[in-house]
């Protein structure tokens, strides 16, 4: 068995399904608000590393000529959508926090099941 | 004098209300008065340069803007075979949903004009507008995969804050954190499909990635993801639940905008559908999926809408049911897949719904918006007799309800008559289901029409005034669009319905771009 | 949130400017090595995020003015649009500078492996400097909001 065919070589993407299984679990069934905010978080991280491990080319340096000791460089393009994603990720946090925050603010809970003046 | 900027209009369109956003915050701190020109100044530009660019590509076919080449359609470099920078593509549908939601956006910006001064953070309620608009023209005009989750985000994170307008009210936080939630899950799964295609293919680009296409079962597990995001995002059934919550807090201009953009949503769904994927797929299966989705949706909301008491979460069922009409003629065009045909007249009645959806519930939320600025209040059964005092909003409500129960001479007449008849050659029970759907929602209006407009004169509402002319203005601009469709559909539907219709189907001529 | 230990402010005054100092190095290299506006800026941040939990909350809101931050957020965001339209004389976002060489700021553009000069790469560093200054008030923003807690709007 080598060892792109072992398990070993698959750990980033079993990693990946872990991570939006596990963020998915607490998007669906946990009650705190903040915790459905980790959740979605989770789901990104998982997307994210996703992208990054098919940017992975073996014996490839990081795209930075500057005192590069070849020029066998891995294509850039999955780093920069990470990148741009991370960014994304970043606002949409502190906008769902700060609507956490308003909600402590309004109803003095942050749990789901006692939010929930909008319904039928 | 315009021949040398055409080529870049692609580009402007999205690029100056982006400018628009920032700079309005800036003009604020100088004077509202300055700020409101300036937006004005802004959304009026774009405005034209969306209707130059809209009659050069129906008489000249797609346009292509290369951002950062030596020329703007060199799609990809030499030496390369496939596109690496970020191209926008415009064909027909997208500045067909372009001129939609410009002249929407325009319309709420001269709406929202005198409410908006009672309300504290005006600065940034305009700069979030422009934000909103900017992401809806870049999800439309976009030919990048990747770019189209970047849009989607930008108009999600602009729509949730909106949502969140009213911070006096405590359920619009509540609302406004279920949209982002949403919202944001529905962008991931796009990005999740966006990286399945580049491991596959090393492409981003839609053209590139629907000639490589080897429909392999990643590609399938892609098209599930991206149906269900683009679903979700659209506000179909079963995922429906954020559409009234959120259309319910929203400010009603807020509500008005929001409804494009869940239009958008079906745009980029159509998109996919025919031109990602076209043929490839088993049309057959996933135009009934489709068209399940949308009867689901037609069904719910309808019935939803029958026991509400909150005037923006009525139109919020109402709406989640007319993205079920969309969904219904977009799967059974789906299903035929042919430039002939019950399929095509679908596919057609499809976009012209889509063009009658975004007037007509922006009418309604704007009525919503202006008994809410008249009298402080949104619950049906506090409202009583405002005929007496609000009659042009009253009559603006009642073309507002004749066209969204599909009665003529409106427009929404026009674009059901051919959805039934398309759906009744595809399956005659779907089509009876919809015109039974229709005449409920008819009599959900007619109930909040004397609930709100009739009926007795309660005594707390006998000093309401008529709301200012610049807010009658919006409403009338809408309500003379839908007239005027409704008189003369065949115009539309020969003229600009059809070629943007003719774009979905003949996907060659986008594929062959790169 | 009352201010920390003594302790804890003084490192903090040491290392802030450090801090500081390394989120501009950072902006300024965008062009060269990992990173760019954004991590920069987002380093420069944490700094004011380490002001805060150390001061507490008195002293940040003298330190930290929230509408001169927003002020200097859209003047980052103007000029990182500014640049992409100045490159409208062939297409937007072209990299002008490095291309024509007409005016001689950072229009050297070395191909392939080469030391690292920060006088390279055309609008790229411009474009670094002006979203770094944007995230950077952004986050101070964000900070800000979240540590004083939000006003009630009307």
């Amino acid at each position: 068995m080598t060892l792109e065919s072992s398990a070993i070589f698959n750990l980033p993407f079993i990693t990946v399904v872990l991570l939006i299984i596990i963020g998915m679990y607490a998007l669906m069934f946990k009650r705190n608000l903040i915790k459905i905010v980790i959740g979605l978080t989770l789901i990104e991280s998982g997307v994210n590393l996703f992208l990054i491990a098919l940017g992975y080319r073996k014996g490839c340096y990081a795209p930075i000529y500057t005192n590069a000791p070849t020029t066998a460089m891995v294509f850039p393009t999955p780093q920069a959508l990470t990148l741009t994603s991370i960014v994304i990720g970043l606002a949409v946090t502190a906008l769902m926090l700060s609507f956490a925050v308003l909600i402590y603010k309004k109803y003095g809970t942050i749990n789901a099941e006692k939010t929930r003046r909008l319904k039928g | 004098m315009f021949e040398n900027l055409v080529p870049h209009l692609p580009i402007l369109i999205i690029a100056i209300p982006l400018f628009g956003a920032f700079a309005s915050y800036l003009f604020s701190k100088v004077s509202d008065k300055a700020r409101d020109v300036f937006a004005f100044i802004v959304l009026g530009v774009t405005e034209f340069l969306v209707l130059v660019l809209g009659k050069d590509i129906y008489t000249n076919g797609l346009r292509v803007y290369t951002l950062g080449a030596t020329s703007a359609e060199l799609t990809a470099p030499t030496g390369y075979i496939m596109p690496v920078r970020i191209i926008l593509e415009v064909d027909a549908l997208s500045i067909f949903m372009g001129i939609i939601t410009v002249t929407v956006a325009f319309i709420v910006f001269i709406f929202s004009l005198k409410p908006m001064k009672e309300y504290s953070g005006t600065d940034k309620y305009y700069t979030l507008m422009f934000l909103l608009l900017v992401g809806m023209l870049g999800i439309e005009f976009t030919g990048d995969l990747f770019n189209l989750f970047v849009f989607l985000e930008i108009a999600s994170i602009a729509g949730a804050a909106l949502v969140a307008f009213f911070t006096h009210r405590d359920e619009s936080a509540e609302a406004a954190f279920k949209y982002v939630v949403i919202c944001s899950l529905g962008a991931l799964l796009v990005l999740f499909a966006v990286a399945l295609f580049y491991g596959q293919y090393d492409a981003l680009n839609i053209a590139y990635l629907a000639n490589v296409m080897k429909y392999s079962l990643l590609d399938k597990i892609a098209f599930c993801v991206l149906l269900c995001a683009f679903a979700m995002k659209a506000g179909s059934a079963p995922m429906h639940m954020w559409k009234p919550d959120a259309y319910g807090e929203a400010p009603g201009p807020v509500a008005a905008i929001l409804v494009t953009a869940s239009l958008v949503s079906m745009y980029a769904l159509l998109r996919v559908c025919f031109t990602l994927y076209g043929r490839g797929l088993n049309t057959e299966v996933i135009g009934w999926i489709i068209t399940v989705l949308g009867l689901l949706s037609i069904f719910i909301g309808v019935t939803m809408a029958l026991i509400q008491n909150n005037f923006g979460r009525l139109i919020g069922y109402t709406a989640v049911a007319e993205v079920g009409f969309i969904l219904l003629a977009a799967g059974v065009g789906f299903a035929g897949f042919s430039s002939t045909g019950f399929g095509f007249t679908a596919l057609q009645a499809g976009l012209f719904h889509i063009l009658n959806d975004a007037l007509d519930l922006g009418l309604l939320f704007l009525v919503s918006g202006a008994v809410l600025h008249a009298t402080g209040k949104r619950n049906l059964n506090e409202l009583s007799g405002l005929a007496r005092n609000m009659k042009y909003t009253c009559i603006f409500f009642i073309v507002g309800l004749c066209a969204v129960a599909g009665l003529p001479p409106m427009n929404g007449f026009a674009s059901k008559l051919m959805i039934y008849e398309s759906v009744y050659q595809f399956n005659p029970v779907f089509s009876i289901i919809a015109i039974l759907a229709s005449i409920f929602m008819l009599a959900v209006f007619v109930k909040v029409f004397y609930s709100v407009f009739l009926g007795p004169e309660l005594k707390e509402f006998s000093s309401v005034k008529e709301v200012p002319a610049s807010m009658l203005l919006a409403m009338g601009a809408l309500a003379v669009l839908i007239i005027v469709i409704g008189l003369c559909p065949d115009i539309f539907v020969n003229n600009v319905i059809n070629p943007a219709a003719r774009a979905l189907i003949d996907y060659g001529i986008y594929r062959g771009v790169v | 949130m009352i201010p920390m230990s003594k302790i804890v402010r003084t490192i903090t005054n040491i290392l802030y400017v450090f801090i500081i100092g390394f989120g501009f190095y950072v902006i300024i290299h965008g062009h060269l090595t990992p990173g760019g506006g954004f991590q920069g800026g987002a380093v420069v941040a944490s700094a004011f995020a380490l002001l805060a939990v150390a001061y507490g909350r008195k002293k940040i809101v003298s330190m930290l003015n929230k509408e001169h931050l927003s002020v200097a957020e859209i003047s980052g965001l103007l000029a990182f649009i500014c640049l992409a339209f100045l490159g409208l004389g062939t297409v937007f976002f072209f990299n002008f500078l490095a291309v024509g060489r007409s005016i001689p700021v950072f229009s050297n553009t070395p191909a392939g492996i080469n030391p690292g000069d920060l006088n390279t790469a055309g609008i790229l560093p411009l474009m670094n400097i002006a979203v770094g200054v944007e995230v950077l008030s952004a986050l101070g923003v964000v900070i800000l909001t979240m540590f004083l807690g939000f006003k009630e709007g009307k």
